[in-house]
């Protein structure tokens, strides 16, 4: 099938953006979106031209490497999908795609599709761990976790910090991501004794990255590759105002 | 206690007195719409109980103490929860400096999206209708809370004054529908199995409280209070 | 019922081929007290001297980035490099089914010995056994720390861990986090790394590669790296240099490894002087999605864990074409349970690789170009129902449904094997340091504990084991040992390989050929896959021998890089991996032509048994064979380690 493309092009993160049309010529329903991509790039090397410059690694959808905003849709809007695992079948031929970076002040678009996300780094840096130094642990069995409670850590756990909850948020808002992080440790016992100041630090720290505030619409999990609940915001709220509470600062 | 005081640096603290001072905006709400619905007991009850809301706790308290009470409370919350929703607003409008040519949504309602400007529309109309039936701007022989009824009554034989209120409430209603369910989601009080319930309940506060408050109007507009 | 023959082969002296550069230094003593003992006779650096040390490492994978948080929890000053945006992207992040560990919770007769011993069988006795056995002795407190860093392993209703089984092992000792493990076990490294980055500890040069290795005075003493952002080429200093840099799988070009996996940073040190241990040991995994088309990018891996409920076949005459379901029962052939009875589906990756490629080459493979096998769960669904296969690998099933547009609840799956893992690399000594001093190598990228073969859920393990619980003890005892002078980067040896670096940017970016680099990629993929992939044979090798350095001397003349150096580039970075590759499929084909025996994932056609199975030579193969550089199209040389079996005796591995 053939395809027009219209894709952000823009050289650094001081130049100017534009979009810029391409024709997609032969594409399979097999392929992925990425590799619909690499034809792409392919014919425009061979013209001379600089491909389109795009983030993906293991295209298995774990990495969290790709992402980019296809027809209004982080990740092109299929439920549990990343850019990388999108196929082709999902298009008709003679298809328009527009094809965009994730849009946020945290994210600044550093070429083309790709954005820097190391303010998703520095939340983790600020608390998203349990300090435990190796060599420190007891027997891994000596703390039951209940099943249901590992299983919802799992749950949250299962972010791949590609920032699609960013991209989608009307206020470009990170609090899925580090609500993920906080439930993830805050639901396991060995994340209780550093629970409290662990919110704190990486709130405070997503507002200082430029992140936008939660007005609880929703889109950022409807986004989520991996699914993530928007539940997982409650209990990061309610940890930060009982960490308050508590004088934690 | 500082800590408590940082957390109103953190969007999250901004949220949470936005939740806070809403419930006690919806605590309000449901209390004056239930009161509104005293109009159909007649411009007998209808006066006492504005003559009751200005005379309760008495002698305990001074007269109208209570009133002022509730007036201070509801009026500082409005403040908190206006300051709060124009910081954050500012917040969320510098976080995303520059748009997409295309952006899709899966998930939000259309209440959800409008609630800032829901907001503002609401709070336009408490201007308005403190103005006009608090203070008696546009009614004729306005009597203050003595003659509470007969202001209802005479406003809303007006199409332009119903219309207006009803939109109003309208706003009010949709404000609810994403606002209560908000509102536990931000104190943290939600979750996987109480989700479903803050849900329902706000879709119901919403629909009933724009109900209720409508009924006043639409009654006497069609004659059915007069 | 399973049957391990004990029939020792015949295993030279090692005297004979010992070369002191080689010197393995395996500690003195019985084997279970190597690692005790060496870790007392170590020398140590006193807290607070270790900041005046400063280790580079390069890698954020589960090896990298679990050393440099332990590293920096000790107090030493670390620099840490990935290419990636973040630390948390490396490829560990892919590894899905689990993780082995020799605990023992479920009684069913596991020990250190076990683990050991099935180790060192699954990878064809071409292990070193006491690092093997060092690697299950600390494999217990990988999870202990893993589980204290808040790694969400799966769990039983009473609130235990809960352990699967994998290819290759009688026992169930694989803890998993879902089909995620990798992922869960590199967030929690990830984390304690991220943690000292916050202390400071640890500074972290994302978006950094490095291109070269700078040794001084026959010791690693820094690394050269380009800032993939502005181009920027830069010398960084350091008393000791680890690498963590993974495998070179995409050597083949379709592989199983994230697009950007490469060699490019062992094979610029086995450029400086580190020798190349077993480079043709590559594993190709039994279980991967089959390609599809031409456009093809990368193949994605289906978990070994589904074999655990999952039945292999494909019908038992050639050429049939009838769906799975209208194929019954009598006419399907569960090629693995009739050859390998007592492992059936969970016979270790190399010979169900194998056996699906010998059925293939029949004629009865199945899909789109025939090949394929099927995977079927209709009867563990038949048995367990559809939510206990759900629970299971829900989340495998999806991906799958995802990519082939067809549903495994319905159909059977299709997989096809796939180049996954490189047990070959750079040659390490029991303190896991290259044979240049100061040169240390952790995870997939040394030569590793793996043999010939590597079983499932023993990557993680031995990243996880070399970054957290050996290479924090061996690096001191090489830093309080050895007397360091100080350098800078004025130092003429960084002068000259960032020189070096820069000439070869130049070129790349002035060939202006007219052929992309994928496309020389893919032509090498191609030869590699063809003579040096699952069977190899001399004529194969030769020819491979021919093709290599042909296509090598085109892709210097051809290749069209186009943008500029100082600008993220990604078709550069692309190159100078590719450039690298060129060189390593040599080495990996004169190492397969050498081998004149097979031995786990290395296949000679001219070695098997009656029945297809590999037939190794242990009189004069019993040997780690470590490649000398000595210049590009010049023969690289050959060094052996002996590898002596005190405590397991090589036998014929048999699974039957």
């Amino acid at each position: 099938m053939n395809l027009t493309l219209h894709v952000w092009r823009q050289k650094n993160p001081q130049s100017e953006g534009r979009f810029v049309t391409y024709q997609a010529k032969n594409i399979i329903p097999d392929m992925s979106f990425l590799e619909m991509l690499d034809v792409v790039n392919q014919e425009l090397i061979m013209n001379g031209e600089e491909p389109i410059a795009f983030e993906h690694d293991c295209r298995e959808g774990i990495c969290g490497s790709c992402g980019m905003v296809i027809n209004g849709y982080p990740h092109g809007g299929h439920r549990g999908t990343t850019a990388c695992q999108l196929h082709m079948r999902h298009f008709k031929d003679g298809d328009t795609i527009t094809i965009e970076p994730w849009r946020a002040r945290a994210f600044p678009v550093m070429k083309d599709l790709i954005v820097d996300r190391s303010a998703f780094d520095r939340i983790i840096q600020a608390g998203g761990f349990i300090s435990a130094n190796t060599g420190a642990a007891q027997d891994a069995n000596t703390i039951l976790v209940p099943k249901q409670n590992a299983e919802a850590a799992m749950d949250a756990a299962a972010c791949i910090g590609c920032g699609a909850c960013v991209a989608a948020c009307p206020n470009a808002s990170a609090m899925l991501f580090t609500a993920a992080k906080i439930a993830h440790l805050g639901l396991l016992p060995q994340g209780q004794p550093e629970r409290y100041t662990r919110v704190v630090r990486m709130v405070e720290q997503m507002d200082k990255e430029g992140f936008g505030g939660c007005t609880n619409i929703g889109e950022c999990a409807a986004a989520c590759p991996k699914e993530i609940p928007l539940d997982v915001i409650a209990r990061m709220n309610r940890d930060l105002l009982v960490a308050k509470l508590k004088g934690v600062n | 206690m500082a800590a408590a005081l940082t957390l109103y640096r953190t969007t999250i603290g901004k949220k949470a007195v936005m939740a806070i001072t809403g419930f006690i905006g919806y605590g309000f709400v449901i209390l004056h719409m239930l009161g509104n619905l005293k109009i159909f007991e007649g411009a007998e009850g209808f006066n006492e109980y504005a003559h009751f809301l200005r005379t309760v706790g008495y002698p305990l308290v001074p007269e109208r103490g209570l009133l002022w009470v509730v007036r201070i409370i509801l009026l500082t919350a409005v403040i908190l929860h206006i300051t709060a929703a124009i910081q954050l607003t500012r917040i969320d409008w510098a976080s995303r400096p520059k748009g997409y040519r295309q952006i899709r949504r899966k998930q939000a309602t259309f209440a959800a999206m409008t609630l800032r400007w829901g907001g503002l529309a609401i709070f336009l109309f408490i201007v308005y209708h403190l103005a006009h039936l608090t203070f008696g701007l546009g009614i004729p022989n306005f009597g203050g809370h003595e003659t509470a009824y007969q202001n209802v009554v005479a406003s809303f034989s007006n199409p332009i004054n119903v219309v207006i209120y009803i939109a109003g409430v309208g706003a009010l209603g949709m404000h609810l529908y994403h606002g209560v369910w908000s509102m536990f989601q931000t104190l943290g009080l939600n979750g996987p199995r109480t989700d479903g319930l803050w849900r329902g309940l706000a879709t119901l506060s919403g629909i009933l409280l724009f109900l209720g408050f409508s009924a006043v109007p639409v009654a006497v507009f069609t004659g059915l209070v007069r | 019922m399973t049957t391990i023959e004990t029939r020792p082969t015949t295993i030279r002296p090692a005297t004979e081929y010992l070369d002191p550069r080689l010197n393995a230094k395996i500690p003195e003593g019985p084997i279970e007290r190597k690692w005790e003992r060496h870790k007392f006779e170590m020398k140590l650096v006193s807290p607070t001297n270790r900041r005046r040390y400063t280790i580079i490492v390069v890698g954020t994978g589960l090896a990298g980035a679990s050393a440099a948080a332990t590293l920096g929890e000790a107090g030493y000053n670390v620099k840490c490099y990935t290419y990636h945006d973040s630390p948390r992207r490396a490829h560990s992040i892919s590894a899905q089914g689990g993780i082995n560990a020799a605990k023992n919770y479920r009684n069913d007769g596991d020990s250190v010995f076990r683990l050991f011993y099935d180790t060192v069988k699954g990878g064809d006795f071409r292990a070193r056994e006491a690092n093997v056995y060092r690697l299950a002795e600390v494999s217990m407190a990988i999870i202990d720390q893993c589980v204290a860093q808040g790694v969400p392993f799966a769990r039983e209703y009473s609130g235990y861990l809960d352990n699967r089984s994998f290819g290759g092992a009688l026992v169930a000792r694989t803890f998993y986090a879902r089909g995620q493990t990798g992922q869960q076990l590199l967030l929690g490294a990830y984390q304690a790394l991220s943690r000292q980055i916050g202390l400071g500890q640890v500074k972290m040069f994302s978006r950094t590669e490095m291109l070269d290795l700078v040794v001084i005075d026959g010791r690693a003493r820094g690394i050269v790296t380009r800032d993939l952002v502005t181009g920027k080429i830069e010398s960084h200093v350091a008393d000791a240099v680890v690498l963590a840099t993974g495998g070179y799988s995409n050597v083949f070009y379709l592989s199983t490894n994230a697009k950007a996996c490469n060699t490019t940073a062992i094979w610029r040190a086995y450029r400086r002087g580190a020798f190349f241990g077993n480079p043709c040991f590559t594993q190709i995994h039994p279980t991967c999605i089959p390609v599809s088309g031409d456009h093809q990018s990368k193949l994605t891996l289906m978990s070994e864990s589904l074999r655990n409920d999952g039945r292999v076949w494909v019908p038992k005459t050639p050429g049939d074409k009838r769906p799975p379901s209208s194929i019954p029962e009598d006419e399907r052939d569960y090629f693995l349970e009739r050859k390998y009875p007592s492992y059936g589906n969970l016979a270790p990756r190399d010979i169900a690789s194998r056996a699906a490629k010998e059925v293939c080459d029949e004629g009865r493979g199945v899909g789109p170009g025939g090949l394929g096998v099927y995977l079927d769960f209709s009867d563990a669904i038949k048995r367990l129902g559809k939510k206990v296969i759900e629970e299971r690998y829900g989340n495998l099933f999806e991906m799958y449904e995802r990519i082939t547009g067809e549903n495994p609840y319905e159909t059977p799956m299709r997989i096809y094997p796939a180049p996954h893992y490189t047990m070959g690399g750079l040659w390490v000594d029991y303190n896991l340091m290259s044979t240049i001093p100061g040169l240390f190598v952790i995870g997939e990228a040394n030569f590793s504990d793996h043999g010939a073969n590597r079983l499932g859920a023993s990557a993680l393990m031995q990243g996880l084991a070399d970054g957290y619980f050996i290479l924090p003890y061996t690096i001191a005892d090489y830093l309080a040992s050895t007397k360091l002078p100080k350098v800078d980067t004025s130092h003429i040896a960084f002068r000259e390989a960032e020189a070096e670096v820069a000439d070869r940017i130049k070129r790349l970016l002035n060939t202006k050929g007219t052929r992309t680099v994928d496309m020389f990629h893919r032509e090498l993929g191609r030869i590699m896959w063809d003579y040096c992939g699952m069977a190899r044979n001399e004529a194969g090798l030769k020819r491979a021998l021919e093709l290599i350095p042909e296509l090598r001397e085109r892709f210097w003349r051809e290749v069209k890089v186009p943008g500029e150096s100082n600008d993220i580039n990604q078709e550069l970075e692309k190159a100078g991996r590719v450039a690298d590759f060129m060189e390593l499929a040599e080495l990996m084909c004169i190492d397969a032509l050498h081998r004149d025996e097979s031995c786990g994932g290395h296949f000679r056609e001219e070695h098997q048994t009656e029945d297809g199975e590999a037939k190794r030579d242990d009189e004069n193969f019993a040997y780690v064979a470590a490649w000398e550089f000595t210049g590009l199209g010049t023969k690289p040389v050959l060094h052996k380690e002996p590898l002596i079996f005190e405590y397991v005796k090589p036998t014929i591995r048999s699974y039957k």
